[in-house]
């Protein structure tokens, strides 16, 4: 079993985020990169599929060379191999073209991305992926088990969840459910040494046109005082809710 | 040219979240100086002319069996041959999961751009500009499209619903099939009785300070009495205290209800990015120094397990006299 595993490089959820001086671009300056939060619960149960069924996981990023130690710790985690399509990842679109390419001449059975990267939030790319290929989908999915030729998964719907069986190859747009929060691998010494002699093999993009402009960038607007209100005179609370903020 | 726009039911029941999204397309078709065209999937319990009062004045309805449960790439096909027979240049659809499933699938079918993530109606038609949420709530993107089709993901609880008057026709629609690959649903396994984030109006949320599981009744008691959804932080989550479905912030779901109560939250900064985008914050904390109140609009230093309850009984009051 082939498994790909789309890896987005992401700005630490702790980050404070700053626009550039003319609002044209994230500005990255002093800010500390991860593998997207979303895809770490794919990378982890790619790990499993590899240690329990012996499959082969590579990982994926659409970026430059600064992705590199991110592609690394996936490596250290536990993956096989990685590849990186030398590219600006633009848009959505042009990064689903890209993993499409590479999932297309690969051959994978099993294709997981985040179902969102917490960057520019598009939730696009594995709902593209799966288009382009024409490939099952299966997004904001929480739990999986595959065998040779069909995988059962479970999706989280409005106010539930949703059971389902698809024929492989497929993708899966990930989240917290894949695997556990507890389970979630982090490297070892072993496996950052390990990492540094396995393959990291860097591709050039397939010419694609984007589909969309990106403009300015502004922060939410910031919030006025908090107004603070004694413990013991929640009935005060209920009637600014009422009057004030008109909330109830 | 028309506009054509994604009505979702649930077991054959409409919700505001519908409408909001009728809203969102009719509003969107008057700045094309166009008209705007509603999708109904599936068997419905009441009326789809009730789209009329939201600014449609015709309603396709599909009922084919091979539509009968969801599927992103079937959806997509429907979608997608619709457009094309309808000439409908640009797609609306409501950022629920199913939606958030079915709008990256059709932007392929269809040769469109997708604007995701979109919090307001759009900002200028030509080229299509919408403002989107970038970073989780953390900061703001002007997004334009340099295509002709165009699909937009809006995040519920975007606009103001307003009802006029009016019936939608109603018309039957027919699919046919491509060579699209889907799933099969086994099961569906919903939740009875709960509001359901992120469509929820009023959310009640509760963090580590609530010190065990079985303290959720007073949240669920407050949630109750202001037809509230229950929601709670990362932490609580990751002890199993609360389901995942629960889980409010950056990894969790981002909401954007008129009112969000934190109880016993510190108010992380990847908490804060999922609730940030809401109307009204209350917190309620022990910490005087929680970073939450810096958040917030209103704020209660206290413990929770004396305010909580109080704030039940005085909005039980509150309800009976209004």
């Amino acid at each position: 079993m082939k498994v790909l595993v789309c890896i987005s490089h992401v700005p630490d959820t702790t980050s404070k985020i700053n626009f550039t001086a003319d609002n044209s671009a994230f500005d990255k300056n002093g800010v500390q990169f991860v593998i997207n939060p979303y895809d770490e619960f794919g990378l982890t149960r790619a790990v499993w599929l590899k240690e329990k069924q012996g499959a082969q996981v590579t990982v994926l990023n659409v970026g430059r060379a600064e992705t590199e130690p991110t592609l690394r710790k996936a490596l250290a985690i536990g993956a096989d191999a990685a590849i990186r399509v030398d590219a600006d990842p633009s848009d959505s679109f042009y990064v689903a073209q890209q993993i499409a390419a590479v999932a297309k001449e690969g051959a994978y059975d099993l294709i997981i991305a985040g179902r969102e990267s917490i960057d520019y939030n598009g939730g696009q790319v594995p709902g593209m992926v799966a288009s382009i290929l024409n490939l099952p989908f299966i997004n904001a999915c929480v739990g999986m088990e595959v065998s040779d030729s069909e995988a059962s998964l479970i999706r989280e719907i409005d106010g539930g969840k949703e059971k389902v069986k698809a024929s492989l190859p497929l993708v899966v747009g990930g989240q917290k459910g894949l695997v556990e929060e507890k389970d979630l691998r982090i490297p070892n010494m072993r496996g950052i040494m390990q990492a540094r002699s396995k393959a990291l093999d860097v591709r050039s993009p397939q010419e694609v046109e984007v589909k969309t402009n990106t403009g300015a960038f502004s922060k939410p607007a910031p919030k006025s005082a908090v107004k603070m209100i004694d413990a013991d005179n929640v009935a005060e609370l209920v009637r600014l809710l009422h009057e004030e903020a008109k909330v109830i | 040219m028309s506009v054509l726009v994604y009505l979702e039911n649930w077991e054959g029941q409409f919700k505001k979240n519908t409408w909001e999204a009728a809203l969102y397309a009719s509003k969107t078709a008057s700045m094309q100086g166009t008209e705007a065209i509603g999708v109904v999937i599936g068997n419905i319990n009441e009326s789809a002319e009730e789209a009329g009062k939201f600014g449609l004045s015709k309603v396709l309805h599909l009922t084919d069996a091979a539509l009968a449960s969801f599927d992103a790439n079937r959806y997509a096909q429907a979608f997608a041959n619709l457009a094309q027979e309808n000439n409908a240049s640009t797609i609306i659809i409501s950022g629920t999961f199913n939606g958030k499933a079915l709008a990256p699938a059709l932007s392929i079918k269809h040769n469109a751009a997708l604007l995701s993530n979109v919090v307001d109606l759009p900002t200028n038609v030509s080229p299509l500009t919408v403002k989107r949420g970038v970073f989780s709530g953390k900061g703001f993107n002007d997004l334009s499209s340099s295509e002709a089709n165009n699909i937009i993901l809006f995040v519920p609880n975007s606009i103001a619903l307003e009802e006029g008057s009016g019936a939608a026709s109603v018309e039957n629609a027919s699919f046919t099939a491509g060579d699209e690959k889907t799933v099969v649903v086994e099961s569906v396994d919903r939740v009875k009785g709960k509001i359901p984030l992120p469509e929820a109006e009023r959310v009640v949320s509760g963090g580590r300070g609530l010190k065990a599981p079985e303290n959720w009744t007073m949240v669920e008691e407050l949630a109750e009495v202001l037809d509230a959804g229950t929601a709670c932080s990362k932490p609580v989550s990751d002890m199993d205290w609360r389901p995942h479905s629960e889980h409010v912030g950056q990894t969790g779901i981002a909401i954007k209800p008129n009112l969000y109560i934190a109880i016993g939250i510190s108010g992380a900064i990847q908490h804060l990015a999922g609730v940030s985008a809401s109307k009204t914050i209350v917190a309620i904390n022990s910490d005087s120094e929680a970073p939450f109140f810096k958040a917030a609009d209103y704020g209660i230093v206290g413990d929770a397990f004396q305010v909580v309850p109080k704030l039940t009984e005085e909005l039980k009051k509150f309800k009976a006299a209004n």
